[in-house]
């Protein structure tokens, strides 16, 4: 079977703003503060880009590793993740390089602003994943949840095989440093599994 | 016949797709192409053959990824080696009857460069450098950079094939749905650069089919001086049974190639998906097509990372405030490295709608080669307009036109002879747009007449390195008036002379027309209008002054340059709203009961509001005493909220943003220049991490309680922080580190700080640390948040 690594684009998923405030740490919101966020949402808008790229791979769970093909590792919570299942999506996704300059700019002029953008960014790709998640669900007959490297004992080392096995440095820009973080910043890799009965 | 020989009248085919082939013989995910020319060379040599046959002019050699970050060294060479073996043997077994070369085909590094990534520009260019040399060295006819989608890792493969081979070279970029590269820059932007650096050929290749890339393509056909490539998909794949099919077949993709290289493509091929049977396709449906000649399109511009500036119709606004003539605050931030005031200003000028900022931060006292480059850096970082870099130091010039992301505005040369000797060639190698002035070795000639002269001298010599008419701009160069009555006028007719006889654009420091005369606004404003209508095509000024504005405003307004006098209308509007938001705050007054008003607005954290009080309390109060009485009590009153969970952290920060609006009035009120009355206290990012929101955090408050803050930004090497520290004998350093895969950095900080500067504290924060982590990698302090942070260093300050 063929390696094939779709695109997708999306439009700006629905703003959660008890997610940006559960971000900020803020419990109680002022209506003040809650037409600064309002502000700093409007800023954001046309800066921000909605990408994902994924890929659709065949997963055999094995007694101490799973084996992605190529790409094998060990991580007994993903090994209980994807249990029974033939094959996993695994993908990639970002709201662009726009938002880590204006979270630079912010730093330069204002750290409070800056912090609002952080809480703004975090939601914004959470939504994303959320968006494409919600479209895999309704694609398969049964799927697991979503699972990042980095969760529990999957090693983060394991983002250098989701960059190998499906690019998303050529296909939607998002880059890998050698300190395994993602630029632009507000970037998710995760997996999920597939499986042909419930 | 060399490939830019054949390019002048005929059109070339390239190849396809490469890595989609290469998955159909059973390349696996995730494996590395490039390693089948070793392994699997009979298969590379019969994809290359196959375009040969097809009918491709070029193929590029199976090394899109060879780079010594994906292989060691030993490995590359071999790799490279056996890559250009494969096409050569395609190409002497190929029947096809077409001229043919072999180019190396480089594509990104994977990773992404500073300030964003972690890949420095300079090692990006040294990455490079080891691909192409190898390439020329194993007998490759032509570099092809391609599928780059970002600006400046694009101008570090150019600048890498430019420096060490001396082989044509190609660019080509892979754009998105909205026409721009991931990271940003439009096609002009992209042309400007490439073109101002010297490619020979230019493009487009990957993202979508050819009628998705059409819009795209017509836009480098429209400002491309240079031939143009376009190398697309065969439109986007779909899995049928597990097989990836594009949708865009042969003859379709062929017949919409065609109607592109009828409008003056010159470089046709395709990218993922394609086959030999496309470029078959192509060959024939473009065999008849008479290539269009390239044409000189005559654009004066410039570029930053994001998008073009023309200079045309429409005069340029170039801000002047990032200069520290005459500024004392400005010298002072030089002094201090204090880049976020660089920062500020280059962002206010921006908020009043320059198009360029002019860049200078010469000052006898500090080393200009390196304040440039970290200023352009800084200000590409978090500001889109196109630089002008203005220095007259050449080491300093040349560093920055190398890590400037685009193409740049250099400010200046003049007609003296060794002004153009050290200046021409930096314009030829980097590209850029050089401000000419007209002054030679006898000065400045009072008759517009012989300032002509000297432009036409310029232009010649100019010639000579291989630099055209539109990448100079004169200054003919505004005297004053107080000195010479005469001197406007000359000014203006060599704006005009300028214009008429040599066909050339023009720029002016415009306020020197009234050195040394009261109210210099009013007749700077006339005398910009008049130039302008003379034919100025671009003025060094300052955007904030309301008379220049005005006078900007309303030239274009008049002549057309303002459709439906927009840009007027909303000028006109921001003057009135200025007025207006002044008493909408005045009126939103304290309910906070028991508090003075500059309290009541640090504690609301109102930022204006702030900076205005204490500017009013300051004509009859000491400044320490403001600080004394209100500033500090109002943060402590926040801090203690904050300590008690009665105050989130965006607002806590608000406060500490309003009262160093407060400081920042203090300071210039303040009669000595010392306004931190704490020990000296060192942050960082560790290195490894680019994040710094929360080392920012606590900058400001550590500034706010009057610590002095040495920030030494994000990802900073254990040696540059421990040097700092040794220098100044810091008693405390901050450190901040996001990611797990950093800690160890933090750890080697502080361990070297323990080992070479035994005196100083540590108090470590960030994401991923906890109070055991950090007692485990030999910090003194582990801080939960900001606060906890600055409560610290109070300690550690009160024990010194």
């Amino acid at each position: 079977m063929e390696n094939i690594v779709f695109v997708k684009n999306y439009d700006a998923p629905i703003i959660n703003i008890k997610e940006i405030l559960r971000y900020l740490g803020v419990k109680e919101c002022t209506p003040d503060f809650k037409e600064i966020i309002d502000s700093c949402i409007k800023e954001t808008e046309e800066k921000l880009i909605y990408k994902v790229c994924y890929s659709i791979l065949p997963v055999k769970v094995q007694e101490d590793y799973i084996d992605f093909g190529l790409s094998k590792v060990e991580s007994n919570n993903l090994k209980r993740n994807l249990e029974g299942m033939g094959r996993a999506v695994i993908f990639a996704a970002t709201i662009g390089i726009g938002f880590d300059r204006l979270i630079a700019k912010y730093s330069a002029l204002s750290p409070s602003k800056a912090l609002i953008f952080q809480a703004i960014g975090a939601e914004r790709v959470e939504s994303l994943c959320d968006a494409f998640n919600e479209e895999i669900v309704q694609e398969f007959i049964y799927t697991k949840p979503r699972f990042s490297p980095g969760y529990g004992d999957l090693p983060l080392e394991f983002q250098k095989d989701i960059f190998s096995l499906i690019n998303p440095t050529k296909h939607i820009g998002i880059f890998l440093n050698d300190s395994l973080m993602m630029s632009p910043s507000k970037s998710v890799t995760a997996i999920i599994g597939i499986g042909d009965k419930k | 016949m060399k490939i830019t020989e054949f390019l002048k009248d005929n059109i070339i085919f390239l190849d396809g797709g490469f890595g989609t082939l290469l998955q159909t013989k059973g390349l696996g995910a995730g494996e590395l192409p490039e390693k089948w020319n070793l392994t699997r060379p009979e298969v590379i040599t019969e994809i290359h053959q196959n375009y040969f046959d097809a009918g491709s002019n070029i193929v590029n050699a199976n090394t899109f990824g060879a780079n010594i970050l994906k292989f060691p060294k030993e490995e590359l060479e071999k790799v490279i080696k056996a890559a250009l073996d494969c096409a050569k043997a395609a190409k002497e077994q190929s029947t096809g009857a077409q001229q043919k070369w072999i180019a190396l085909d480089v594509g990104s590094t994977g990773r992404m460069l500073a300030p964003y990534g972690d890949l420095d520009f300079e090692d990006a260019v040294s990455i490079f450098k080891e691909t192409v040399t190898l390439g020329e060295k194993y007998g490759a006819d032509l570099i092809f950079i391609e599928t780059m989608n970002d600006c400046y890792e694009t101008k570090a493969a150019l600048l890498a094939a430019r420096e060490s081979t001396s082989l044509p070279v190609f660019v080509s970029n892979a754009y998105s749905e909205n026409g721009k590269l991931m990271t940003g820059a439009d096609p002009a932007a992209m042309i400007a650069m490439l073109e101002g650096m010297g490619a020979d050929a230019i493009g487009i290749n990957c993202s979508f089919g050819p009628e998705g890339l059409q819009s795209i393509a017509e836009e480098y056909l429209k400002y491309a001086s240079v031939p143009v490539i376009l190398k697309p998909n065969a439109g986007l794949p779909k899995s049928v049974n597990g097989k990836a099919v594009y949708d865009v077949l042969p003859q379709e993709f062929s017949a919409a190639m065609a109607e592109l290289v009828k409008k003056g493509i010159r470089l046709a091929g395709g990218c993922c998906g394609t086959t030999p049977e496309y470029i078959s396709a192509l060959t024939s449906a473009c065999g008849d097509i008479k290539p269009l000649p390239v044409t000189d399109k005559n654009i004066t511009w410039v570029s930053s990372y994001n998008h073009a500036v023309i200079f045309d119709k429409k005069p340029v606004l170039i801000g002047e405030r990032i200069n520290p003539t005459g500024k004392k605050r400005f010298k002072e931030a030089l002094r201090e490295n204090d880049i976020d005031y660089i920062l500020k200003e280059g962002l206010a000028q921006q908020e009043k709608g320059v198009d360029i900022l002019d860049v200078n931060v010469g000052m006898p006292e500090i080393d200009e080669v390196e304040m440039l480059k970290t200023a352009v850096c800084e200000l590409q970082t978090i500001i889109n307009l196109p630089l002008q870099i203005d220095t007259s130091d050449m080491e300093a010039m040349e560093t920055a036109l190398r890590i400037y992301n685009g193409k740049a505005m250099i400010n200046s040369v003049s007609g003296k002879k060794e002004s153009m000797e050290k200046v021409f060639p930096l314009v030829k190698k980097y590209g850029g747009l050089v401000v000419a002035l007209t002054l030679d070795e006898t000065g400045i000639p009072a008759a517009a007449e012989d300032r002509l002269k000297i432009a036409e001298n310029i232009l010649a010599e100019a010639e000579k390195y291989g630099i055209g008419k539109k990448d100079i701009i004169f200054d003919p160069l505004a005297l004053t008036i107080s000195a010479d009555s005469m001197a406007g006028r000359e000014t203006l007719k060599a704006v005009k002379l300028i214009k008429e006889v040599l066909g050339c654009k023009s720029s002016l420091g415009v306020s020197n027309v009234s050195f040394g005369l009261p109210k210099r606004d009013i007749i700077n404003g006339t005398f910009f209008t008049l130039a302008m209508g003379f034919g100025l095509s671009a003025a060094i000024m300052n955007p904030y002054s309301t008379e220049m504005m005005k006078a900007y405003v309303s030239y274009c307004a008049v002549n057309g340059l303002d459709d439906n006098c927009a840009d007027y209308i909303e000028f006109a509007e921001s003057i009135t709203e200025t007025i207006e938001t002044a008493t909408v705050e005045k009126s939103q007054s304290a309910d906070l009961g028991n508090v003075t008003e500059l309290e009541a607005s640090i504690i609301k954290g109102l930022k204006e509001r702030a900076a205005a009080i204490t500017e009013s309390l300051l004509a009859d109060r000491e400044p320490l005493e403001i600080v004394k009485t209100e500033i500090i009590p109002a943060l402590d009153i926040v801090g203690d909220g904050f300590e008690k969970n009665k105050v989130y952290l965006p607002q806590l920060l608000m406060s500490a943003e309003a009262a160093k609006s407060a400081f920042d009035k203090i300071k210039k009120y303040a009669k000595s220049d010392k306004t931190a009355d704490k020990c000296a206290v060192v942050i960082a990012t560790v290195k490894g991490d680019i994040h710094d929101i929360g080392k920012n955090i606590v900058k400001l408050l550590l500034e706010n309680y009057g610590f002095l803050t040495i920030d030494l930004g994000k990802d900073v090497s254990p040696r540059e922080i421990v040097d700092k520290v040794v220098e100044i004998k810091a008693p405390i350093v901050g450190l901040s580190a996001l990611m797990t895969t950093t800690v160890p950095a933090m750890e080697e900080t502080v361990a070297l700080l323990k080992k070479e500067a035994p005196w100083c504290k540590t108090f470590v924060g960030g994401a991923v640390l906890t109070k055991e982590y950090a007692e485990l990698i030999g910090a003194d302090k582990y801080a939960k948040d900001a606060m906890e942070g600055v409560r610290y260093a109070e300690e550690i300050n009160n024990t010194l």
